[in-house]
């Protein structure tokens, strides 16, 4: 790709007048040689994505593709979403100035695109938004979803009970221990919430139980996946409704700075929140986009939940990612304090964004996580998830080495009320 | 000719369906699969599938979950389980030996590499869960130069307009997932399976095996009369998982599941 092409690019996205609707990022102009044009049509972004799942799922999977190419060319469908988007969601999302945070690192005017202040508190109900409007197109009766941090457990059980479909979350016990209020909040909205017990209890064994479900109830069951990871088309569709806030951003920021951002930050465990705020930005080739990974008790500590920094190239879960894996191929399980980035693997768009060399990935422990939960509280009023707090701990890195005309924008992807329980202890701190 | 070919041949020859019974490696410890591998023809298996142990086993119910557990604390590896073929092999050079398991860690030992060791070892075919014909490439080439026959997999919610793109260049034997679910668990009826059938025998002449939820030797007989063959897997395992201690193998561990393998295989030969 040409640096002339990037310019061109560059100055076209400038001289746009802000458009005030709320769009997928499915509508803005593919070009044969954008970044933004994957995945190829077997679902693949480079080596990574593609379809490994049972004989049995196939036939889901490929119904499942075709449904939502179908609802995504229709106009209708996107009225729909914009609609629940405005309404329910409460979109758009401010993106907030962050002043006293950028004096006291000092260097980089620092934003936050607000996402902890949509309906249920994190960015995952975009997602979870789309997905139960195309699983009603698909006259499925029935989700089943998997969460680690419950985030997308709520997300879930908050659009079953908006819709009155049934609804069961499959949640690893660890994580039932760790997030009650979250696994509370699923009980009153009215979601059977399963705890599996088997492998580590956590993110990825909930992820294989739901599998387990969907292969079992395929006639009624739409599988509703929160992270940008799966098998084709989930990392695909996910992103798709995430976008959402990449979009925004866009024009919040040109709207206040009159310029794009010089620094996108995101924490990743699927990489749904990254996803969808580099996914409008990645033909702009001035924006650096950063994606933090969580690196538990350290990044060699063998502790980690950072499948880029310390995986390699494997397949799970329906996809070829990054998975961390020992030598024989056998799944690790991940560390982390924040029971939302507890995964040993990571969205397969963000597994090429990697290797050719358009996001960065950086690690971030959950010492250096709970000391940026701490500083954002003080500084700016707004308790973060222990998830954002890591993107938050890589700004407190990069942000002093900038300038006061260089803008970081940090993707607060969701507010932190679920994880005072685990601060507190963390503080030694008896509540 | 292929040690499975050579087998379906003899058993039709002989007017009678196979059994294909399914031990997980490792399970669970090494010495006592290997001693139940090796006893297995003898018992009445006409075939053998080695479940590999993989950490994430997504396709599988609670007890081939649990042996696979079992099986990688006992530090199970893919080259530890060729180990066990090619002792296999020292004695038993005509039982057909199919792998059965999950595509990361043969991702991880290389692909072409693992063919070419799997042969070596005296595999004789691969069922891989997670590699639909979709991404079958990864591995078919170096399969198929290596003599080893990938095994395709058959669902009932297959719609009719993919099952000749699924069989379309199948070597070996069919394995027709009898049921829509994880292993273990629902038993298809004889009616769903006298439907199931004709579908896959109108696009293959190759021998169907028939598997997932036959817990009974009077099910494997009907599924080895209404197809070629009738495997035997988690019923086998929780007769092996009562027997044990502490996760430990005991002195009822061998004969009991021996035991039961004769009794399917009684039925079976009984028609």
């Amino acid at each position: 790709m040409s640096a002339l092409w990037y310019r061109r690019n560059l100055l076209a996205v400038s001289i746009l007048a802000p458009d005030r609707t709320i769009k997928m990022s499915s509508e803005a102009p593919s070009r044969p040689n954008s970044l933004r044009s994957g995945p190829d049509e077997r679902g693949r972004f480079g080596t990574f994505g593609g379809q490994f799942v049972a004989e049995t799922l196939m036939p889901l999977v490929q119904d499942l593709t075709a449904a939502y190419q179908a609802a995504k060319a229709d106009p209708a469908f996107r009225e729909e979403l914009d609609y629940y988007f405005r309404d329910y969601v409460g979109r758009p999302s401010p993106l907030w100035h962050a002043r006293r945070l950028s004096e006291t690192l000092g260097g980089a005017r620092i934003y936050l695109k607000r996402e902890e202040l949509n309906h249920t508190g994190s960015h995952k109900l975009n997602n979870v938004m789309g997905q139960i409007l195309l699983a009603r197109r698909m006259g499925k009766t029935r989700i089943v979803a998997e969460t680690g941090a419950g985030q997308h457990g709520v997300a879930t059980a908050t659009v079953c009970a908006l819709f009155g479909l049934k609804c069961t979350i499959y949640m690893g016990a660890v994580d039932v221990e760790r997030q009650k209020p979250n696994v509370f909040r699923m009980h009153l909205l009215g979601a059977e919430v399963r705890p599996v017990t088997a492998g580590s209890g956590t993110l990825k064994d909930a992820m294989n139980e739901a599998m387990r479900d969907w292969v079992a109830n395929v006639h009624d069951t739409y599988f509703l996946v929160g992270t940008v990871a799966g098998p084709h088309p989930y990392p695909e569709m996910v992103r798709d409704f995430q976008s959402v806030i990449g979009i925004e951003t866009r024009e919040q920021i040109m709207q206040a700075e009159g310029r794009l951002p010089d620094v996108l930050v995101a924490a990743i465990g699927g990489g749904s929140n990254a996803m969808g705020l580099f996914h409008p930005f990645l033909d702009d080739p001035t924006v650096r986009l950063i994606g933090v990974e969580a690196a538990g008790h350290g990044l060699d500590s063998g502790f980690t939940a950072a499948s880029i920094s310390r995986g390699r190239s494997g397949v799970l879960h329906g996809n070829r990612t990054y998975l961390l894996q020992d030598g024989d191929g056998q799944i690790a399980e991940a560390h982390s304090i924040s029971a939302g980035l507890d995964y040993p693997g990571i969205g397969p768009e963000h597994s090429w964004l990697n290797d050719i060399g358009r996001a960065e990935y950086v690690g971030v422990t959950d010492t250096e996580a709970l000391e940026a939960f701490q500083l954002l509280t003080r500084t700016e009023g707004i308790i973060p998830a222990l998830e954002c707090a890591h993107g938050l701990a890589h700004v407190m890195k990069i942000a002093p080495g900038m300038t006061p005309d260089q803008i970081v924008i940090l993707n607060l992807s969701g507010r932190g009320d679920k994880d005072i329980f685990t601060v507190a202890d963390r503080l030694g701190v008896a509540l | 000719m292929s040690r499975i070919k050579a087998r379906f041949d003899a058993l039709k020859a002989e007017g009678r369906g196979a059994l294909i019974p399914y031990l997980q490696a490792y399970d669970p410890d090494l010495e006592t699969s290997q001693r139940l591998l090796d006893s297995m023809p003898g018992a009445g298996a006409d075939l053998i599938e080695i479940g590999v142990p993989f950490s994430d086993p997504s396709a599988d119910g609670p007890t081939i979950q649990a042996a696979a557990r079992r099986g990688l604390k006992a530090g199970a590896t893919l080259c530890g389980v060729l180990g066990m073929v090619r002792r296999f092999r020292e004695k038993d050079r005509e039982t057909p030996v199919i792998l059965m398991g999950y595509l990361n860690p043969i991702d991880s030992y290389g692909p072409a590499q693992f063919c070419k060791d799997a042969a070596a070892s005296g595999v004789d075919g691969l069922i891989i869960v997670d590699l639909p014909k979709e991404e079958a490439d990864l591995l078919e080439p170096d399969a198929t130069a290596n003599g080893l026959d990938i095994i395709r997999l058959v669902a009932p919610n297959a719609p009719d307009a993919r099952l000749p793109y699924v069989l379309q260049g199948a070597s070996g034997f069919i394995y027709y997932v009898s049921i829509t679910g994880i292993t273990g668990t629902r038993t298809a009826s004889t009616e769903e399976l006298g439907r199931a059938l004709p579908r896959i025998r109108a696009v293959s002449a190759l021998p169907v095996a028939i598997g997932f939820g036959i817990r009974t030797p009077e099910q494997a007989a009907a599924a080895a009369r209404v197809g070629d063959a009738a495997v035997v897997a988690s019923a086998l395992i929780a007769t092996l998982s009562d027997t044990l201690v502490e996760d430990r193998a005991t002195e009822a561990t061998l004969p009991a599941v021996l035991a039961q393998l004769s009794a399917f295989a009684s039925a079976v030969r009984a028609g």
